[in-house]
């Protein structure tokens, strides 16, 4: 029998999808071991949100006003406080944002080992999972020592929509015990609006690493013209000041489903792949046959992507 | 302020790689530094250009590609650099956040600042680790760290573009994801210059057994080609078959 703990994550009065997938992973795991779901949820509000953690047994609910929004150190040390409490077998932590500042933290302080970049979690005849690595380029099969541990979980483990379960049953209230904070949350900003709105668009020509140098975005952009797209990008096109915060698909930016996504030089981490799996056609170039966009494309092209842009602008220009 | 900056070096993100037993093929693969390290170099020399201080890299390693990343932090603008003399290779991710915090302790660092995830962090993110480690504050996903009196400002991204502002004490341990501008660029000559300098040290320590308690059991490349219909063919052929999808779309 394995009892399991996982994370509930919210933000701006709402829980977030990873979170609900983690409920589904942990009630799959459950009715194969035998087991408990219980979910903590932490911090303002915690209270009022509990009712849509029905998929777990347990609700804990660490309500506090003192934590402000999410705080890494008070919710990292409220979070270990329970699994010493509770002594769950297996701990499911989101691997995103909240998450990030959670496990590690978490898995240092009880003692248990971490499993990171998860994809899936086993607990037959020991704890085991597979995970993605180097960017999704990599799957690993692991096995755990020991009989207790957390598992960083990737977004798309489970259905969100099969954790969504309302009705909240054994709601239990857990005395919050926050320790002197050092950090204090000050404020939240939503992302500010662009020039254009990707999530909009019908056509998006996505460029990535491959496009190498911040020059050779003209060729892209005159594809695009061409199409009459707009131009997207991943995440280090954005960070290296290439294109506005406001083109960025993926996790920590947009989440687009346009009808069509031409990505060029994209090699697909999760990451990326998590704001546009849901186009409705993917098509994709790279010069590496392993790119995990593959995975996710309707189409694919191995091959230069400085050989294809200008043959597709030409063929389109007539 | 007095600041540490944790470097990596992972393989090169553009290469393919391939697989030997439970290992990838480390032969002829190429390894750069964790683009996240970069953003946390950049941030922290920023920093200091603020307010004054020091910056310090450290990195795990004795391959030549390490000694060139801290050669290069030193021209961005680190003070000095650290090469820990360990087999990177080796190393999970709580040896290697152990090999830093042993390294680092004693030094007084007001703040450490990495890259907030590497793409091998099998067993738990290095940067956190060192938190846990050393008893600092933590905080992951930083995209801005300001001065804020005797504390800092920090700027937490979330999802879909939302951020937070938080004030942070110190000692704090960030993991960050994005320096407020571009890492910079830096001539080869001033490269040239860093080797000369001696500002890199090279600390001996002694090799730590893999502390993630998690194995591997197989490695493989997945499926990749699954659900894509790959179009054969040269440009041409590539260029006209897109056209067509587009086309049928009704989107040209």
């Amino acid at each position: 029998m394995a009892n399991i703990l996982t994370y509930a994550e919210h933000l701006n009065g709402e829980i977030t999808d990873a979170s609900l997938e983690l409920i589904a992973l942990a009630r799959r795991l459950a009715s194969s071991t035998g087991g408990n779901v219980e979910a903590a949820i932490i911090g303002p509000g915690a209270s009022a949100l509990a009712d849509q953690l029905g998929g777990a047994d347990t609700i804990l609910v660490g309500e506090s006003d003192a934590l402000g929004e999410f705080n890494p150190q008070g919710h990292t040390a409220v979070f270990t406080g329970l699994i010493a409490s509770r002594q769950p077998d297996i701990i499911l932590v989101p691997y995103t944002s909240v998450g990030m500042d959670v496990a590690s933290v978490a898995a240092a302080a009880s003692n248990l080992p971490l499993v990171s970049y998860c994809l899936s979690v086993g607990a037959d005849g020991g704890l085991s999972g597979t995970c993605q690595l180097y960017g999704g380029k990599v799957e690993v099969d692991v096995e755990v020592d020991g009989d207790k541990a957390i598992f960083a979980m990737l977004s798309g483990c489970a259905s969100a929509d099969e954790g969504r379960v309302g009705g909240a049953g054994n709601v239990e209230p857990i005395e919050v015990s926050i320790p002197e904070l050092g950090i204090t949350f000050l404020s939240l900003s939503e992302p500010e609006g662009g020039d254009v709105d990707i999530t909009a668009e019908e056509v998006l020509i996505a460029i990535g690493r491959g496009i190498e140098s911040e020059d050779n975005i003209t060729e892209a952009q005159e594809l695009a013209d061409a199409i009459g797209a707009a131009l997207a990008a991943s995440r280090p096109i954005i960070d290296q000041g290439w294109l506005p915060k406001t083109r960025q698909v993926g996790k920590s930016g947009l989440s687009v489903k346009p009808k069509i996504y031409l990505a060029l030089g994209i090699s697909g981490a999760p990451e990326h792949l998590e704001g546009m799996r849901d186009s409705a056609t993917i098509i994709a170039v790279n010069s590496d046959p392993q790119a995990p966009i593959f995975g996710v494309a309707h189409y694919g092209w191995v091959g230069d992507l400085f050989d294809f842009m200008p043959e597709l602008t030409e063929r389109i220009e007539g | 302020m007095k600041i540490a900056v944790l470097m990596r070096a992972v393989p090169d993100p553009v290469e393919e790689l391939e697989i030997d037993g439970e290992d990838l093929d480390r032969d002829f693969l190429g390894f750069v530094l964790n683009e996240f390290d970069d953003h946390a170099l950049e941030e922290a020399i920023l920093l200091k250009e603020e307010v004054g201080g020091s910056v310090s890299a450290y990195a795990i390693g004795t391959a030549d590609e390490v000694e060139q990343m801290l050669h290069t932090a030193i021209a961005k603008g680190a003070d000095d650099a650290r090469m820990l003399g360990k087999d990177l290779d080796a190393l999970d991710a709580h040896a290697q956040a152990e090999a830093f915090s042993d390294a680092l302790g004693g030094c007084d660092y007001d703040l450490v600042l990495s890259g907030v995830q590497a793409s091998d962090e099998l067993d738990g993110q290095v940067t956190m680790l060192v938190a846990a480690e050393l008893g600092h504050l933590h905080m992951s996903v930083v995209v801005s760290v300001t001065p804020d009196g005797d504390g800092l400002k920090v700027t937490k991204e979330y999802w879909s573009g939302i951020t937070a502002d938080y004030r942070v004490s110190l000692p704090a341990v960030l993991g960050v994801q994005t320096a407020r501008e571009a890492p910079r660029y830096v001539a080869v000559a001033r490269i040239r210059q860093a080797q000369e300098s001696g500002a890199l040290e090279s600390v001996d320590m002694g090799q730590p057994d893999p502390r993630g308690r998690i194995h591997i059991t197989e490695m493989r490349l997945p499926d990749v080609g699954e659900g894509a219909e790959m179009i054969e063919g040269d440009e041409e052929v590539a260029a006209e078959k897109v056209y067509e999808i587009l086309s049928s779309a009704g989107v040209v």
